[in-house]
């Protein structure tokens, strides 16, 4: 177990150099510099060669890069030309936003996905069944953007029953100890400050977990209709085992496999689909910041975000293998 | 089965609680929670974060929006006008050869820490700038100091403006003599700028062991002004709290305040930056107001009684061409034939918000120095047609790029502007090839090295002094417009420097008439503004500098 935690470590250090070099070239050779963004609409052109000399930025791409290497090494992501504080503590205010949003979104998409997958492969062909088979392709065909202005102009605007935008409600003066603030919440006992926050991430969890949640209908409905057939499921239940016994041991733990896999890759992939979601709800998230950026083009911020995004999804992958060897045994032996 | 069943009732029950708690506590936020915070909450939406709680460090509007409440100025603009009025000064003069600058301050006022304000802490101001060393000095954190009153004690950057900043004299306890070099279109309006607003001498203490420093590929602003605690001015709001997180800047009344007390208590700017987002949250009464109002929302919002007032103009929307690029505008008949081809009614009718001008100059015509005077260019087709057969350009092309994904106060709706422009040079015969790039850095880059034949920008004044205009783009040689016309340059600078204020207007009546002329570009319109409140605030004047006051905004 060790051994595969230290492996999937060390891969994670090539993947992220040869990222890094692609991302800067590309970057690199994209019109326009930070220099504007800095200094805005009213630039002068000779301001901009004295900012650009002032950040080095007149200097060789090589030599730029190796900058840029030796800072990552160093764990400097280097400084948000937006904002002009360091990449990492943009970040880490932002992070906990996206996370307890991603969090959220998952938690529905896999608490509604698997029972319902579970159900209407149970009644295939009911109404069940057809409903959520249909209701997910839907799930996959509507642009996550799209619903989530749907579900604001309709629950927030129109019914007024969840906050428009946001993590917590002006003038709720919430103490900050995690930066998770539905936790944070309960760790100091503002149960109102935690509500607030479950207020304002319900509409944003939803429109983000309607694609992980289309999937996951799909794929645990699929999985278990597959393993409903096995013999094994069979001799279980003609050996007279209980049934709930058949579908928790049997059924369930083996229709999983894939689905757990899946929810290990949407879980990567949400942190992007928070770009457009947090736009919408304006939720100070890391997804916000990335669309300004990219409109801004601060290139440390983009940079630093798409080496961390590289990082999360092999450590989530890294995850998936560890429930994966809890579930199957024959993991571990292989 | 049975289990099953009673399973999947259970969580269907669960999921209805869940709503129906959902739904109840909602309703009980839109009664209790925010309505009744609201009565000393005011919440208004911005369309991006400040940038810094020191607005010295700043040069942009949400900078100066937030910190206009906590930082006052020598100079003010008067309340829902242009017209400079005493601010931390109650009077002020000057020498006549411009250069001594004396300002009679205002008595009892206090800095938010507690600390006296009076002229040795108006010098301590001017002297912090003057004597800022290292990253201090690049333009993109001393934008304004460099624009109003050049470089430093000490430049470090060859490069730098030479420094106009002579000095700063605490003659007596109230009353401050600032001295220039030379005389400057700039002054005494720069005196009112929020990058020029005076902090407390303890909190200057503090700004100074700070630095900022340049390093990657960035600047790194210093601490104190990306949180509240040490800033401190003497403004109707003290900055109490900027939650990055939840992008709101918290600010609450001071109740030391020398002038007519903030009439709210808290006051929170929030950052929502989409047009749609803001107008939503005022629809979901989320927020009290908002600005950056889309042209299309206005009569939306009317009709549901929120109250839209729009500003009066103070912005210019003209039509850039670079001769360097195309040499065809070199001709003086080409640049006339493409002024007369464009209908600029039209264009103010179908997409600028109600109150919206067609331009005859590159000013609005509420800046001291508009002329009446100037040759015009009146939408002619035929005329336009003609004008290009005499310089031979009959089958005339031209590169016309527009910006995407961007609005400007000036320039509501860029890319439906484009298209009605592009459809009238084209009746007037000239080929016209669209290039769409992104705002930034893309398409400010490309306009402001002049790679576009023609293109559309525009400029908000900072203060209402006709050298803000036409000084920013015709003082002297410009890459964005690529000529170099003597004449034109020195109707410019001659008016920048008269110190007489009606002997300048004058010149800069002369100066626009000059300029209209030699027609380098086509000034296109006026916007105004409009910004939005919610149905039960008594909203503030609103201002044609965007510097509206909210110590006198209440709630009905």
């Amino acid at each position: 177990m060790l051994r595969l935690v230290v492996r999937r470590l060390l891969q994670l250090i090539p993947t992220l150099l040869g990222l890094s070099v692609l991302l800067f070239l590309w970057l690199n050779r994209l019109p326009g510099g930070p220099a504007s963004a800095i200094l805005g609409e009213r630039a002068t052109e000779a301001e901009v060669a004295r900012i650009n000399r002032v950040l080095g930025l007149d200097q060789p791409v090589y030599v730029q890069y190796w900058r840029f290497l030796k800072r990552i090494v160093e764990l400097d992501l280097g400084t948000s030309t937006q904002t002009g504080q360091p990449v990492w503590d943009e970040f880490a205010l932002r992070f906990p936003a996206t996370v307890e949003l991603s969090i959220a979104a998952i938690l529905i998409a896999v608490l509604v996905g698997i029972p319902l997958g579970y159900l209407a492969a149970k009644r295939r062909g009911g109404w069940l069944d057809v409903a959520s088979v249909s209701g997910s392709l839907l799930g996959i065909c509507i642009p996550v953007f799209f619903l989530a202005l749907l579900l604001k102009g309709i629950f927030a605007v129109q019914l007024q029953w969840f906050p428009s935008y946001g993590r917590l409600s002006t003038g709720l003066n919430a103490t900050d100890v995690t930066g998770f603030a539905v936790l944070d919440g309960l760790l100091t006992g503002e149960f109102d400050a935690s509500w607030d926050a479950i207020m304002h991430l319900i509409l944003p969890a939803v429109a983000l977990a309607s694609i992980p949640l289309a999937v996951i209908v799909r794929m645990t409905r699929a999985s278990v209709l597959e393993v409903l057939g096995e013999d094994y499921v069979r001799t279980a239940e003609s050996k007279g085992l209980e049934k709930r016994v058949v579908r928790g041991r049997h059924v369930l733990r083996n229709a999983m496999l894939p689905v757990i896999t899946a929810v290990g890759l949407l879980t990567g992939s949400l942190l992007s689909g928070a770009v457009l979601t947090e736009s919408v709800f304006s939720f100070g998230g890391i997804g916000s910041f990335i669309r300004t950026s990219i409109d801004a083009r601060d290139y440390p911020v983009l940079v630093g975000f798409i080496l961390f995004i590289a990082m999360v999804y092999v450590l989530i992958n890294l995850l998936v293998d560890l429930a994966y060897s809890i579930i199957d045994p024959r993991v571990r032996v292989h | 089965m049975r289990i099953l069943k009673s399973r999947a009732a259970r969580v269907i029950t669960a999921a209805v609680a869940v709503g129906l708690v959902a739904t109840g506590c909602s309703s009980e936020r839109g009664e209790g929670g925010d309505k009744a915070g609201a009565k000393d909450t005011f919440v208004f939406a911005g369309a991006g974060d400040p940038g810094s709680l020191d607005p010295a460090l700043a040069s942009d509007g949400e900078t100066f929006r937030v910190t206009r409440q906590a930082f006052e100025a020598l100079l003010e603009h008067e309340p829902g006008g242009s017209e400079l009025v005493g601010g931390l000064a109650e009077k002020w003069s000057s020498d006549p050869a411009g250069k001594v600058w004396t300002f009679n301050l205002r008595q009892g006022v206090k800095f938010h820490d507690g600390e006296a304000f009076n002229a040795a802490a108006v010098c301590a101001n001017y002297n912090h700038w003057f004597n800022w060393k290292g990253t201090y000095q690049s333009s993109a954190v001393s934008y304004y100091w460099q624009t109003i009153m050049g470089g430093f004690a000490k430049n470090e950057d060859p490069e730098a403006p030479k420094a106009n900043f002579k000095s700063c004299t605490a003659k007596d306890e109230n009353t401050a003599v600032i001295e220039v070099n030379e005389p400057s279109a700039n002054l005494p309006g720069g005196f009112s700028l929020q990058a020029l607003a005076i902090h407390s001498p303890k909190a200057l203490k503090e700004y100074e062991k700070q630095d900022a420093t340049a390093k990657g590929d960035a600047i790194t602003y210093p601490k104190y002004s990306q949180e509240a605690g040490t800033v401190a001015g003497t403004g109707p709001y003290k900055i109490t709290k900027w939650n990055k997180g939840n992008k709101e800047v918290s600010l609450e009344a001071f109740d030391g305040y020398w002038g007519e007390k903030a009439k709210v208590k808290n006051l929170v700017f929030r950052t929502i930056d989409t047009e749609d987002g803001r107008r939503q949250a005022l629809q979901a009464g989320d927020i009290d107001g908002y600005d950056l109002v889309a042209p299309a929302d206005v009569k939306t919002l009317e009709g549901e009684g929120y109250q839209v007032p729009t500003r009066d103009v103070f912005n210019i929307f003209y039509v850039g061409m670079s001769q360097e690029v195309n040499p065809a505008l070199k001709k003086p008949e080409v640049r006339q034939a493409i002024t007369h081809a464009i209908d600029r009614e039209n264009l103010v009718k179908t997409q600028l918000p109600e109150g919206g001008k067609a331009a005859t100059q590159f000013m609005p015509d509420t800046v001291a120095g508009f002329s009446d005077k100037v040759q015009t260019y009146p939408f002619d087709t035929n005329k336009a047609k003609e004008l290009l057969k005499a310089a031979g350009e009959e089958k005339l092309t031209v590169e016309f790029c527009y910006p995407t994904e961007v609005t400007r106060p000036y320039m509501p709706a860029p890319q439906d502007m484009f298209e009605l422009m592009k459809a009238d040079l084209e009746k007037a015969g000239i080929t016209v090839k669209p290039k769409a790039m992104k705002w930034a850095p893309d398409y400010l880059d490309a306009t402001e090295a002049g790679s576009c034949a023609l293109h559309m920008l525009g400029w908000t004044g900072d203060f209402n002094d006709g050298f803000n205009f036409i000084g920013t783009w015709f003082a002297g040689y410009d890459k964005q417009w690529g000529f170099k016309d003597q004449k034109v340059f020195d109707a410019v600078n001659a008016a920048s420097k008269v110190t007489d204020p009606a002997g300048r207007v004058d010149a800069y009546k002369a100066a626009n008439e000059a300029i209209m002329a030699y027609a380098p570009g086509v000034p296109i319109s006026s916007s105004p503004p409009a910004i939005a409140f919610g149905k039960n605030v008594n909203p503030p004047k609103v201002s044609p500098l965007t510097q509206e006051n909210f110590a006198e905004v209440s709630f009905k």
